[in-house]
Formats: C-alpha cells, structure tokens, sequence
C-alpha cells in the first residue's frame, strides 16, 4: 500500500499541487485520473521520489521515502517497476536487452537464469518472435509491451504506469489495460495508473483518485463515478459526447426511478 | 553572467561527483567500457588518421616555402614540421577537431536518452544513470585518447614524407634528418598529457550537457553545439595553462 500524506509542490514559486491525501491499494489498479496540465504527472513522480514535495510524505507500506538513506531508497527502488508514457526502451538494446537489463543489474540468477526469466516476462506480456528486434523496429503497442515487461522483470511490488494508453489504439489500449489488471492480480502489487482515458477508468479503475488544479477532488471507482456530486469531475467524465449520451440515459433512469 | 557561470561550474563539480561512483556491477562497467573505447576511440582512427596526413603534408610545404634564407639549414623543414606536429598539431588542434565529433555525438546521444525519458527509467530502477552511462565514456575515450596522439604524430610525419617523396621542394633525406634532430622526448609525453587532459574535457562537458538537457529534440540540439562550443574554449584554456606548466 502506498499513502500520500498532504502534498504540496511549488515550481518556481507557483504551487502546482497542494494538500493531496490518496491512499493506494496492495492488489487493485489504482487509477489518477485527470485533466492534462491537472498535476497527474508531476503527483506521481512524487509518489516515486523523482521529485521530493515541499511539503507532506509518501508512505510505501509505512516507510517514508523521506527518512530513508540513499541505501534504503536504492533498495526502495528496485521493487518499483515503472512503465513510461513514451515507453523509455533503450534503443542501443533489444527487446530482449531491454528486458534483461534490470536483470543484469540487480539479479542474483546466472546468466541462464536471467535469460530464462526474460523470456517469461515476455511471454507473459504475449510478444512472439520480437527478442532480437529492436525498439525502432517494432509498434507501439509492441514497445508498450515490452516495457512491462521490463517492469515486471524484477518482480515488484509497486507498479507505476504513466499515460500507458496513450498513441495507442483503442483496441490495443484495451489490450494493454486488461494486462496490466492481469499482472496486478497475478502478483498481488500496488499498481498506480495514470490515465485521461476513460475507457480505462471504466475498465479497470478500481480505485480512482481524481487530480483537479493540483488538488485531490474526488476518490472512488468504477461503479459509483457516474453518481459523483463533484462538479469538476463531472465535467471530465462527461466532456466527451459518447459520455453525455450516458449522462442522459442515467438521468432518464434516474427520472424513471423517481416516478 | 559571472553568477549563473559559478552556478554552472557548481552544477558540473556535483554532477562529476555523481559520475564518479563505484559502478553497480564491474563486469558491465567494462563491457560497456569496451563498447564506448570502440565507439569513441577507435571509430576516431581514419579521421584522425586522414587529417594527420594532410596536415603534416601542408605544414610540410608551408615550412618548406616560407624558410628560404641560405643561413638556415636545409633540414630545418622537417625538424619544424616535427616539432608543430608534437607540440601542437596532434594534442590540442586533433582534439579540437575530435570535440567536434566525440562531443556531439556523446551530447546528443545522453540528451537524447533524458528527453524520452531513458535515463528517468534507469534512476527509477535503482541504477546511478551518470555513473552507468557517463564514467565509461569519459573512460573509454580518457584510455585511447594517447593511441590517437600518438597515430596523428606518425601520420603528421608520414604526411611531410610523402612531399620529400614526391614533389622536388626538399630531398627525403634531409627530411628524415630533419624530423631525426635534436629530438626531445619529453615533447611526444607533453602531447599525450594533454590530449588526455581534453579528452577528458571533451567527454566531461558534453555528457554534463546532454545529462541536463530539458526539452525535446531542438534543445538536444542546442546542448550538443554548446557543449563543442564550451570544450573547445576550455581546451585552449587548458592548452595555455599545461604549456606554461609543462615546457617551462
């Protein structure tokens, strides 16, 4: 479980987040939603320490990245796995190289050993006959692929996906989504998405934390966010068309319920 | 101007700190180190190796046309053209020319892993991305940088051979005579000192550079012009201060 406690981050004395508390659940896909330009971003890296806020504390299953020395944050970090917007694959490597590299860093298996678990954390994420490509010469749902993978590798405990649908299909996003629920399941980590896609909201937001003007408005799930009060939010659910369409069949049903 | 050039200097100091770590592993640290030693130094060869000979031969020429009194000896040509290619020539005009290419490419190629985000990947996972990425660089190109010294300084003084061969502007003999006399050893070790003194500049900057790159791919740009800009005045610099500390 990873709890963040009263954030707040400045930028050149403009405060992009303040006050944020969310709780992130061990074994569920935990979702920040949000508008771009609405601190998602900028929140998570928070949550992973790339950034330190100026104020308030990340609590990963009740340690403070804040107390910890440059040891225990090292430690820290090799049970975080972090599939990136742009995916972040090393280009001077294979897919293969790509998977094998925390490996080759932290892994205490021979090389055999490393080898094998590369190969099953690529067939776990369904890439076929793609281990001696590399990343400029594969789809982007491909590289997506790749990188968890690559995120898996080390078998981690806190799973951070930012943007991961993002140039994708809508198809393949599908695709990507379930995974990335599979793997949360299969492994029982703490998985925080980063998401504008509502389709993953629906699919597999399991615990939402919605992200307004840098501050935290609204947390729930799947089920109740078409029922939410919160003004802002609603605004974001509902700005597509396909949304306001639901928006009206709930308000019908609503109506239909109350006569 | 003098404040943010402080703060610069400061900035690269905590970044050379970071850079100069125990690597996590050692075996990949030199497999990498191979790789960069192959990638910056040895690909560096037939540049080297073209520009040394032309060079030499020019400078050849030059010397032969421009020392014409009857009271300097015919020799004198090769012995001058020998000592520019040793005092200057193959330490600080090759590295100036070599910060040109290793800089860029070094600049342009961290820069560009910063903007899609490699090196955010590799801090993530636990790994000191300037150390794993930068110090076999400076390494690499540190440990090879006196065999491309030394290759200019041959093929400088095979350049200046080839016009005693074939053009009829001095004899091979006196040229051999020339670049034979009055030999200072000392001179080939003050050009290998300094090339590795700018071969670590030229690394250092460039990685500092293309490490603190923001942006997209315009500002990758700018960071690799300005870091051939930055190392080429920090040779001459360096260039000035080991002259006056190493010949006098």
């Amino acid at each position: 479980m990873i709890k963040a406690e009263n954030i707040s981050k400045w930028f050149d004395g403009q405060r992009i987040l303040y006050d944020i508390n969310a709780t992130f659940e061990t074994g569920k896909t935990n979702l920040i939603i949000g508008q771009s330009g609405s601190g998602k971003t900028v929140f998570m890296k928070c949550l992973i320490g790339l950034l330190q806020p100026e104020e308030g504390q990340i609590l990963y299953d009740g340690r403070a990245i804040r107390n910890m020395n440059n040891d225990e944050r090292r430690l820290l970090r090799t049970e975080i796995g972090m599939l990136f917007q742009g995916s972040a694959l090393f280009d001077n490597e294979t897919v293969l190289g790509n998977v094998m590299f925390p490996l080759k860093m932290f892994s205490p298996l021979s090389h055999a050993g490393q080898l094998e678990r590369a190969q099953f954390c690529i067939d776990r994420v369904g890439l076929t006959n793609a281990n001696n490509k590399y990343p400029s010469e594969i789809s982007g749902g491909m590289q997506k692929r790749v990188a968890i993978a690559r995120a898996i590798a080390l078998n981690p405990k806190y799973l951070f996906c930012d943007e991961p649908n993002s140039g994708l299909d809508p198809k393949t996003s599908i695709l990507i989504d379930e995974l990335l629920s599979d793997i949360t399941h299969e492994y029982g980590m703490t998985t925080i998405i980063n998401t504008h896609d509502m389709n993953s909201v629906l699919g597999i937001g399991e615990n939402i934390v919605f992200i307004n003007k840098g501050h935290c408005d609204w947390i729930g799930n799947d089920k109740n966010i078409f029922r939410s009060k919160s003004h802002s939010l609603n605004d974001f659910v509902f700005a597509s068309k396909l949304f306001q369409e639901v928006k009206l069949v709930l308000e019908r049903e609503a109506d239909y319920k109350a006569q | 101007m003098i404040v943010s050039s402080i703060k610069t200097f400061g900035k690269y100091c905590m970044f050379l700190t970071q850079v100069f770590r125990t690597p996590d592993k050692w075996r990949v640290f030199f497999s990498n180190l191979l790789f960069e030693i192959n990638k910056l130094g040895v690909d560096s060869i037939p540049l080297v190796l073209i520009i040394s000979l032309f060079i030499g031969a020019v400078i050849c020429i030059q010397m032969t046309l421009n020392i014409v009194s009857p009271l300097i000896p015919s020799y004198s040509t090769g012995l001058a053209t020998r000592e520019i290619l040793l005092l200057e020539f193959s330490s600080t005009m090759m590295c100036l020319i070599l910060a040109g290419k290793v800089g860029s490419n070094i600049a342009s190629e961290i820069g560009t892993m910063r903007v899609t985000e490699q090196i955010d990947a590799m801090d993530i996972m636990g790994i000191n991305s300037a150390n794993y990425i930068v110090m076999p660089k400076i390494m690499g190109f540190i440990l090879f940088v006196p065999v491309l010294c030394v290759f200019s300084m041959f093929f400088g003084l095979v350049g200046g051979w080839f016009i005693a061969e074939f053009t009829s502007m001095l004899t091979v003999e006196n040229y051999i005579f020339g670049i034979q006399s009055f030999f200072n050893e000392w001179y080939v070790w003050y050009g290998i000192i300094k090339t590795v003194v700018f071969a670590f500049l030229i690394t250092s900057i460039a990685a500092f550079y293309g490490y603190y790159v923001k942006g997209g791919a315009l500002e990758v740009g700018k960071a690799s012009t300005n870091a051939v800009v930055s190392s080429s005045i920090l040779i001459l610099l360096a260039d000035v201060i080991l002259t006056k500390l190493l010949l006098e």
